[in-house]
């Protein structure tokens, strides 16, 4: 039966790898992610997780191990955080487009420069471009779960999952997780069956270099294509995962009395005058912020994103159909133009007529504080109207900024004239 | 042993886009005769990866992983773990990397592989720059060099020593080899195929375009570095330098002659002749002044039935 343990999010992170029967493990210390790992070798010493550990030399090594590890026919893990996951960053485009499914927890923290080890969400922002499905989520248990899910997603639609949960705010804090017995979780969760492997008996070479146009000289070429339509099947097959994601978690509910809303969790949303939407713990302090907001006579409503890649477009615009008020809080930038969720939630709404106002807000950046008030505070300026909308998206405020000089000129001046 | 007596299997077939005369593509086919089908190769980006053909066909017969440029001791790490983790024992796993990949943006990689001592034997082949990307410099090249990166009075450095380099991670064994020399090639991949650990080939790969000789010329080229000691037949066992065939002799430290068989080297100065000459000998002094093994009376015979 299921057993109620005191877990880290990153011990939690862990225990999921081992009951999922991860294989091959490859991963680089770097905080706030290294318990994730270290636990992960103490199961692998104790003989609890029969896989192989591979003590690799930097991050960019550990994806590469789980490439190939995969590739060979196992089932692999990898867990990194901020510049850990930017050093992999080539290689997560490979493992995308090489349909490997890699589960692979981003703990999330910001990224240098200057030095952070705090929580944001830059470092897998950053990726969201390389093809990997992405869920972000929101408490320790969710850590478990999620990583349970994800290996079933990945290789029903042979595509690496990256599950994101925050540095230190979940890592870190302990929290109560049921594990499942390894019964339970077989049952789930299937033996790996790769498409295709490495094997003498059935040579294949894998990852050779592809044309521009399809090679005419080759019988059922039109199938294949090139590398545009290997590329285009990884998009397609993204999308149409969407619904995998569905499943598998409605799926979890039902063998395991846990499920999360599939794409998005909401929150007291049903006579909502403002929704407040964002991702991973920023989320759970939205729904006291709605809490706190209801005692004031305010309707605010939660939707916490779950899935971020694929993006899920029919269902922000449902939300910002059936809503008048949108509030976006991001806690990472497209340096240079807009918080990305704002970005793609805005994109997804291009077409809609009359779809909700949204404003969006940036917060939390480099472990900065947000606190329910604060997220109320600005919840209110926007159901007051008392806010001025930005003239560009740049200019979106930025919730609990101290207030500074705001260029680095005006600053590298100002501590000249004070000598 | 001779020729003829190699195996007859082919594992590249006819074909390829390598260049006419290309020493790496010599070296990999008679790598892979030793080896034999039970391989998995790891090969990243560089010129045998076009050798390799284009999607969806394959000129190569045994499995291959292609993989970024920096990558191939991680590959094989990955390669190596899931074929544990298999229980999948008999398979040699082989990283089919160049000069770049190997001392360059590769050499974290293989470090970290030999560090870990990890079961797979990782050949570089050296034509001594980036010659798939059109000849720029490596640290492999050759003092003086120019290269497309390094114009006008050539590269600075000498060759970086990977040999040396790998002898520091005390790996249970590593050997130098030359495309001109397929029978003592043959003979250490198939000595190597039977040893667990990391093991590592460094292999002379004359190149006709990137050298500036005529493809026809590649064998006598890899010769001549070989008989005037720019470049010995070695291996290393236990920290024990054994000199293989040509390299058995005293080289005749005529360097001369290899460098005016190369365009490459044909603007060298007396002085950098003299320099190439003063070098070769160190590195031979080095090579000599460690502890030595004895001549090995009798080579292994590799799995597809060849001896040495």
């Amino acid at each position: 039966m299921s057993y109620k343990r005191l877990l880290t999010g990153n011990h939690a992170a862990a225990y999921a790898v081992k009951d999922c029967r991860t294989q091959v493990v490859a991963a680089y210390p770097i905080t706030p992610q290294s318990p994730v790992t270290e636990r992960i070798s103490e199961f692998v010493a104790t003989g609890e997780l029969k896989a192989r550990y591979v003590c690799v030399e930097s991050e960019h090594s550990a994806i590469t191990v789980c490439i190939a590890a995969s590739t060979t026919g196992v089932r692999t893990f990898t867990a990194s955080s901020a510049n850990g996951l930017c050093l992999m960053h080539e290689q997560l485009h490979w493992a995308a487009g090489a349909r490997l499914p890699i589960v692979l927890a981003c703990v999330n923290r910001g990224v240098a420069a200057p030095w952070t080890v705090w929580t944001d969400h830059q470092d897998s922002m950053s990726q969201r471009d390389t093809g990997w499905i992405q869920i972000h989520v929101e408490d320790n248990q969710e850590i478990y779960d999620a990583i349970i899910q994800a290996y079933r997603l990945a290789e029903r639609v042979y595509i690496p999952v990256m599950v994101c949960y925050d540095g230190y705010v979940l890592s870190h804090t302990a929290m109560p997780v049921l594990t499942e017995t390894q019964e339970q979780v077989d049952a789930f969760l299937p033996a790996y069956e790769p498409l295709i492997t490495l094997d003498p008996e059935h040579p294949v070479n894998i990852g050779l270099v592809t044309m521009p146009e399809p090679r005419h000289d080759h019988p059922g070429i039109d199938e294949l294509g090139a590398y545009m339509e290997i590329r285009h099947r990884l998009q397609q097959d993204l999308a149409a995962a969407e619904s995998d994601v569905v499943e598998i978690d409605e799926a979890f509910g039902l063998a395991f009395g846990r499920s999360y809303g599939g794409l998005m969790k909401t929150y007291k949303t049903d006579d909502a005058d403002l929704v407040i939407l964002a991702m991973g713990t920023v989320a759970s302090e939205s729904r006291v912020a709605a809490d706190l907001l209801r005692e004031r006579g305010r309707a605010v409503g939660v939707a916490s994103l779950r899935l971020f890649r694929p993006f899920p477009t029919q269902a922000i615009r449902q939300l910002a159909s059936a809503f008048d008020k949108i509030m976006i809080i991001d806690r990472a930038l497209s340096y240079g133009y807009e918080g990305p969720l704002a970005c793609d939630t805005k994109a997804a709404l291009y077409g809609l007529s009359d779809p909700a106002s949204l404003s969006c807000f940036i917060a939390g950046i480099g472990g900065r504080e947000i606190s329910a008030e604060m997220i109320a505070e600005a919840a209110e300026g926007v159901l007051t109207g008392r806010a001025e909308p930005p003239v560009r998206p740049q200019d979106v405020p930025w919730i609990n900024l101290h207030p500074a000089r705001s260029t680095l000129v005006e600053l590298t001046e100002a501590g000249a004239a004070r000598g | 042993m001779k020729i003829s007596d190699l195996p007859k299997e082919e594992y590249i077939l006819p074909g390829n886009r390598l260049c006419a005369g290309c020493g790496a593509a010599l070296a990999y086919r008679h790598a892979l005769k030793a080896l034999g089908p039970k391989t998995i190769v790891v090969v990243p980006a560089g010129c045998i990866t076009v050798l390799h053909g284009m999607y969806p066909r394959t000129a190569v017969t045994v499995p291959v992983l292609h993989t970024a440029f920096e990558t191939t001791g991680a590959a094989a790490s990955g390669v190596v773990a899931a074929l544990e983790a298999q229980g999948r024992d008999d398979i040699e796993v082989v990283g089919w990397s160049g000069d770049g990949g190997t001392a360059d943006i590769g050499v974290q990689a293989l470090s970290g592989a030999a560090e870990r001592n990890t079961d797979y034997l990782h050949v570089c082949y050296d034509n001594e720059a980036y010659m798939n990307t059109g000849t720029q410099r490596s640290g492999a090249t050759p003092c003086g060099v120019q290269t497309a990166t390094t114009p006008g009075p050539g590269k600075a450095e000498h060759k970086k020593d990977m040999v040396m380099i790998m002898a520091a991670h005390d790996i249970p064994y590593i050997a130098t080899a030359c495309a001109s020399y397929p029978l003592d090639l043959h003979a250490k991949f198939a000595k190597a195929r039977t040893i667990h650990g990391t093991k590592y080939i460094h292999i002379l790969c004359p190149c006709g375009p990137g050298w500036g000789f005529d493809p026809a010329d590649a064998i006598e080229v890899g010769r001549l570095a070989v008989r005037t000691g720019v470049f010995n037949l070695f291996e290393i066992e236990d920290g024990r330098v054994r000199f293989n065939g040509a390299s058995r002799r005293e080289p005749s430290y005529e360097v001369e002659t290899y460098l005016q068989a190369q365009k490459r080297f044909r603007s060298f100065t007396d002085e950098q002749i003299e320099e190439t000459r003063r070098w070769a000998k160190a590195c031979r002094r080095r090579l000599e002044s460690m502890p030595q093994a004895d001549a090995e009376p009798e080579r292994v015979a590799s799995p597809t039935g060849a001896g040495g």
